[in-house]
């Protein structure tokens, strides 16, 4: 009941009038960045990150992760409405909610969509207000080895949990820790792979690499791409909301699942993208009539809106009671902790109290008036795609340049963020997975540190990372997940031989 | 239920849309060995510059460089193995990279933006962004000039109020903001 306490502590810290206003200007520019093309969740927080450089921590983090919500809901609008989904985790709602949009059923859809997108979003909520104390209490007891048990584990997991080819998510993990190494070593002050330019000195700033690496890269492939698009936007009615209500409790099951799912892959590095997939899956595969999926089922919706916003909400509770990442968001909005001075990770809990909690709150907050919000002003936002892309395309980029600029005043960092775009660009043709990338270098340097003081502590034995229960149980799960896809192939075939072998008996 | 709903019609076309029949301009595979050889020549530059630092073990652990000597090494491995299944691959060298109509978009973007990040330098953020909305809207999106002028102007505006003057973000500034006192 702790937590409940200090949660109720947490909305006595939010609710001022400034940082409801900002809660609400962060809804409203999130819902906006979900719906345009060229923009999601990632770069909308990255390329807004520098106004809230002046802010106090609480209301900038209140106010980004308020865009990264409002980016949540805003994805779905386009999904039913043009199917066209404005963020990749929306993809599954198309499948049902368009079909639902074309029958004119596209106010209950937009509904559907909305409200499970926010019972998704409070299952995880709660798990993190009841889990992430407990879980940062347990981790105050970790040491160096411990943390880099844990980072290892990560790392291990993207490549032996990733769909991608396995090479390609080395490759991309593997360059994002040597670019996290670029500038002055912490432990000897030596400086590495900066071949004389003081530009380099400084390091390779997170931030800068992920708003070229997602927003400019977003908008040349965006360019590729027929922009056309034509539909109707809905408005909805009182009775619309209350009807699709008043059914909902004939849903709980593919809620629950997709609740499960979603938390689940968003703790893990699955992410959203994933989940929103497995979600409708698993609702088709348990639905008595499969048949009628994909052309215009409710639950169509309800599944994959729900594990979409279980995950991303969940993917916040590693990083605030370990300082490890569950998302390229939650990657950024480390970024921007560090930014303002707090160190994420579980002393966080301790010694940041207000900050955190009030950040806690703000989700439960956040997604009632985003509900509402999105609920009430869906034409307006649909209304967003009149604007022509040739006008949006210039103003993402003069954007991402403030921000990529404002971080620390440089413009060598806008020639940064420049070739991150290309970079960028190439690696999603050519499948490259991003995600390892953005990932490696926030926690880079961590990761080191963590790894040359345990050296330090054990006087150079590779022992220490088995030298207690804990830590040796971390790293062995860490290498078991780096191998799973070989492990997964060879106790496959074992048990087709077995069941060969019982055939042939 | 859903008469009591308004519908709003939203139509927005795409006049310089990329034809949908263009030529190929390269294969993913030949971009593909392209990418590995290049991440393979870096893992080799950092490699070799990590070993200079110091990759070794001495009395307190391992010497600056050791870190990112054998990251280097994981890179220049994985490129490897990308080239060499980049080459035997059949089924990617049949996929497109990018088609010339598309490659023209993507540099109508690239372009104004490379433009764009140069006169930062001698303009001005909220000059140089004034004529990147302008010009990309009249010439790449066909809109109407005033339109565009208008349009370009209330934005670079409205940035230079939000983060000058609200925010406190200072953005570089050329002769123009000089000419006015900021």
């Amino acid at each position: 009941m702790e937590a409940f306490g200090l949660l109720l502590h947490g909305f006595a810290v939010l609710l001022t009038w400034k940082t409801l206003l900002l809660m609400m200007v962060g809804l409203v520019l999130g819902v906006f960045v979900g719906v345009l093309p060229g923009l999601g969740g990632p770069n909308g927080v990255a390329i807004l990150l520098p106004l809230t450089f002046t802010m106090d921590p609480t209301s900038a983090i209140v106010m980004l992760s308020c865009i990264y919500w409002g980016a949540l809901f805003g994805g779905a609008i386009t999904s039913i409405l043009f199917n066209i989904p404005g963020e990749a985790w929306s993809v599954a709602t198309t499948f049902d909610g368009y079909p639902m949009a074309q029958q004119g059923r596209a106010a209950e859809a937009l509904t559907a969509a909305f409200t499970s997108s926010f019972i998704g979003s409070l299952v995880a909520v709660l798990l993190i207000t009841f889990l992430a104390p407990w879980i940062s209490s347990f981790a105050l007891r970790f040491g160096p080895p411990e943390f880099f048990a844990v980072y290892l584990l990560t790392f291990c997991s993207f490549v032996g949990l990733g769909r991608e080819d396995k090479h390609k998510t080395v490759i991309s993990m593997s360059l994002g820790l040597l670019l996290a190494g670029i500038g002055m070593d912490t432990v000897s002050g030596q400086l590495r792979m900066t071949f004389g330019s003081t530009d380099l000195l400084r390091g390779i700033n997170f931030l800068v690499a992920v708003i070229g690496l997602f927003g400019i890269s977003e908008i040349l492939l965006t360019m590729e791409e027929r922009l056309a698009l034509h539909g109707h936007a809905a408005s909805i009615s009182l009775r619309t909301v209350l009807s699709v209500w008043k059914d909902l409790p004939k849903y709980w099951m593919t809620l629950l699942r997709s609740s499960v799912i979603g938390c689940w892959l968003g703790i893990t590095p699955g992410g959203a993208i994933a989940a929103s997939f497995m979600g409708y899956n698993l609702a088709k595969r348990f639905a008595k009539d499969q048949e009628s999926f994909g052309k215009g089922r409710i639950e169509g919706v309800f599944a994959p809106e729900t594990a979409a916003h279980a995950s991303g909400t969940s993917a916040l509770l590693p990083m605030l009671a370990l300082g490890i990442p569950g998302s390229g968001t939650a990657a950024i909005l480390l970024g921007g902790l560090m930014v303002w001075g707090l160190n994420p990770g579980p002393l966080l809990f301790v010694e940041h109290k207000d900050f955190v909690w009030g950040l806690i709150a703000s989700m439960y907050l956040g997604n009632v008036v985003g509900l509402v919000l999105v609920l009430t002003t869906v034409p307006i936002f649909a209304s967003i795609l009149r604007v022509p892309f040739a006008a949006v395309a210039p103003m993402i980029v003069v954007s991402c340049a403030i921000g990529a600029y404002a971080i620390q005043n440089a413009m060598f960092d806008v020639w940064l963020m420049l070739g991150f775009g290309v970079v960028g660009y190439v690696f999603k043709k050519i499948k490259i997975p991003l995600a390892p990338f953005t990932l490696a270098l926030v926690l880079g340097s961590r990761a080191e540190d963590a790894f040359r003081q345990s050296m330090i502590i054990s006087g150079g034995d590779m022992k220490v990372f088995w030298s207690n229960g804990l830590v040796g149980t971390i790293t062995t799960l860490a290498i078991l997940l780096l191998f799973w896809p070989v492990i997964d192939r060879v106790v496959g075939g074992l048990r087709l031989r077995n069941s060969a072998a019982k055939v042939e008996a | 239920m859903s008469n009591t709903d308004i519908d709003i019609q939203i139509d927005v076309d795409d006049p310089t849309a990329p034809e949908e029949d263009s030529p190929a301009i390269t294969s993913n595979r030949a971009v593909d060995v392209a990418v590995s050889l290049l991440l393979l020549a870096l893992s080799v530059l950092l490699g070799y510059d990590n070993w200079r630092t110091g990759a070794a073990w001495d009395a307190t652990g391992p010497e600056p460089g050791y870190f990112p000597f054998y990251l280097s090494v994981i890179l220049g491995a994985a490129s490897l193995y990308g080239l060499i299944a980049a080459f035997l691959s059949r089924k990617e060298a049949r996929e497109t990279f990018v088609t010339r109509a598309q490659a023209r978009r993507v540099m109508a973007v690239f372009v104004p933006t490379l433009l764009f990040c140069i006169a930062m330098q001698y303009l001005g953020l909220y000059v140089a962004s004034f004529f990147l909305i302008a010009g990309f809207m009249r010439l790449v999106g066909k809109i109407a000039w005033w339109k565009s002028l208008l349009t370009a102007f209330i934005f670079s505006a409205a940035m230079f109020v939000t983060f000058d003057l609200v925010f406190d973000v200072i953005m570089p500034k050329g002769p123009l903001e000089a000419a006015f006192g900021y």
